[in-house]
């Protein structure tokens, strides 16, 4: 092993021991990164989730077309080729006012209205399925409401837009929160480093003159940061798991009332570690931060 | 071995530690350097590491000049020479053998040699079966020996001692010259600060008499 390689395992060492040594500061330090972390982790598995039930609910957006009562017979089948020539259309299906009137006697509320009627009201109908997303079906709109014959375009999407945009509102205020935390998780690593160095006083003077260089006398400081970054957000992960946990208990029993199997999902691996290593980089820059401004300081006179 | 030429030493206030010294001291002799407090003493011995630098003069150190040295080549030059300090510096939080041990760490020895090296300096000044205690258990002399152990354990070709003795008895202090007479004897280049005129009869060294920052002759 060379000689480089072989300090930077003693320091990972020292500084494992260092944390161990200590195990209640230690656990405070790692306990207040982990809430820092816990906090956006958990709003971002929420957004995550609600992300996969909407792309779940758009699968199959829908649009009907209500077309004008003067209708005939040919003009409906010219649409009905037209609107499955236009792009992003998967599926046409045409529910003639006959079909409507008799799908409305069958429910039960409608059925006294239907037969003081004297006469249809109701209009032709298309409803176009789109591939896409709503936003997509939206682009569509004014194309449909061009098509000859067509009285009135119906968006049945414009729901899941709504809860699109509050999704996407989600996501802003988790990063806004995300980025303060970050702040905040910098400035605690900052303040631990700057105690440690206090501590180490006598060391770091002492090292520095018996020929220590300041790299060698930086590095379990670096060293310091980073774990109390990676343990901070196991620490997270872990809060956030149990969370989890704890909600999908509540929301088996709602989605069994609704007949669905939905519950939260937690993080894949490559989630888990881009989370450590950006705690990781926060603790070292922290730590960075902290080093630069106080080591300075200790100068042997 | 080491150079003094016309070195003046001011601090800040105006205070004037050291005024034109010249001298130079041969590699492998024994020097005390003897004055009354403030004479310039410890002024002198950090001169020799750069822990502090002349304010005019050259101080040269195995031919480097220690007064113009860049700060990144500071480390490199104290690593030849072993420091024992007025104030001792002992680390409390660990025990005599990683004491010695600490000089080891940042010199790139695997740990079985930084051992074995700690270990034979510790056993040259008589510590060795203390190796686990706490050098707060230690009496004032062998906590000075624990001192010379970690000053010596990197080999270095200079010693440079500033008072070894000033809070021993008479007996202790006398065993800590011996040490640094015996190192001395391998080759050690030896510097000591001290005003214990009964130990410069015991050495016969040769003197550097320091008055108000100059040689006295």
């Amino acid at each position: 092993m060379n000689a480089w390689l072989r300090q930077h395992w003693q320091t990972c060492m020292l500084t494992l021991a260092r944390l161990a040594g200590s195990p209640f500061a230690t656990l405070l330090n790692v306990t207040v990164i982990g809430v820092a972390l816990a906090l956006p982790l958990g709003g971002y598995m929420l957004l995550q989730n609600m992300g996969s039930v909407t792309r779940q609910a758009t699968g199959n957006p829908q649009v009907s077309l209500f077309l004008a009562p003067e209708a005939g017979k040919s003009d409906i089948a010219a649409l009905e080729t037209r609107l499955k020539q236009l792009p992003g259309v998967r599926a046409v299906r045409f529910i003639s006012r006959e079909q409507a009137l008799a799908g409305l006697k069958r429910s039960e509320n409608m059925a006294e209205v239907v037969a003081a009627l004297q006469s249809n009201p109701l209009p032709d109908a298309f409803v176009v399925e789109a591939g896409g997303s709503a936003a997509e079906l939206e682009r569509l709109e004014p194309e449909l409401k061009a098509l000859p014959k067509v009285a009135h375009v119906q968006l049945d999407s414009a729901w899941l837009k709504r809860l699109e945009t509050l999704v996407a509102l989600g996501r802003t205020a988790v990063l806004i929160l995300t980025v303060l935390l970050a702040f905040g998780l910098v400035a605690v690593t900052f303040n631990t480093i700057r105690l440690q160095i206090l501590t180490q006083k006598d060391e770091i003077i002492l090292s520095k003159l018996i020929g220590a260089t300041d790299a060698f006398i930086r590095r379990p400081f670096y060293y310091l940061g980073l774990m109390q970054g990676i343990l901070g957000a196991l620490a997270a992960l872990g809060m956030v798991y149990v969370c989890m946990l704890i909600l999908n208990m509540s929301i088996l029993e709602l989605a069994q009332l609704y007949g669905s199997d939905f519950r939260l999902g937690f993080f894949g691996f490559a989630d888990c570690l881009t989370l450590v290593t950006f705690a990781a980089t926060l603790g070292w820059i922290g730590a960075y931060l902290s080093v630069s401004r106080h080591l300075a300081d200790i100068e042997p006179r | 071995m080491i150079s003094f030429s016309q070195v003046r030493k001011s601090y800040r206030g105006g205070h004037e530690a050291l005024a034109e010294l010249s001298f130079s001291i041969e590699a492998g002799e024994l020097v005390f350097i003897t004055g009354r407090s403030g004479a310039g003493k410890s002024t002198l011995l950090k001169l020799i590491p750069a822990i502090e630098r002349p304010t005019s003069g050259t101080v040269l150190v195995n031919g480097q000049n220690t007064g113009s040295m860049r700060r990144p080549a500071i480390p490199y030059l104290r690593r030849n020479l072993g420091l024992i300090f007025q104030d001792q510096k002992l680390l409390y939080d660990r025990s005599v053998f990683d004491n010695v041990m600490l000089p080891l760490a940042f010199t790139g020895y695997a740990h079985k040699e930084a051992a074995r090296r700690a270990r034979a300096a510790l056993d040259k000044v008589g510590l060795l079966p203390r190796e686990k205690a706490n050098p707060i258990t230690l009496s004032g002399g062998e906590q000075q020996r624990l001192c010379i152990a970690r000053a010596v354990v990197n080999r270095p070709s200079i010693l440079l001692a500033d008072e070894p003795t000033a809070s021993l008895d008479s007996d202790s202090a006398a065993e800590v010259m011996e040490m640094f007479r015996s190192f001395n004897q391998v080759g050690v280049t030896v510097l000591i600060a001290t005003h214990d005129e009964a130990l410069i009869e015991l050495l016969n060294p040769r003197v550097l008499a320091l008055a108000h920052g100059r040689l006295e002759t």
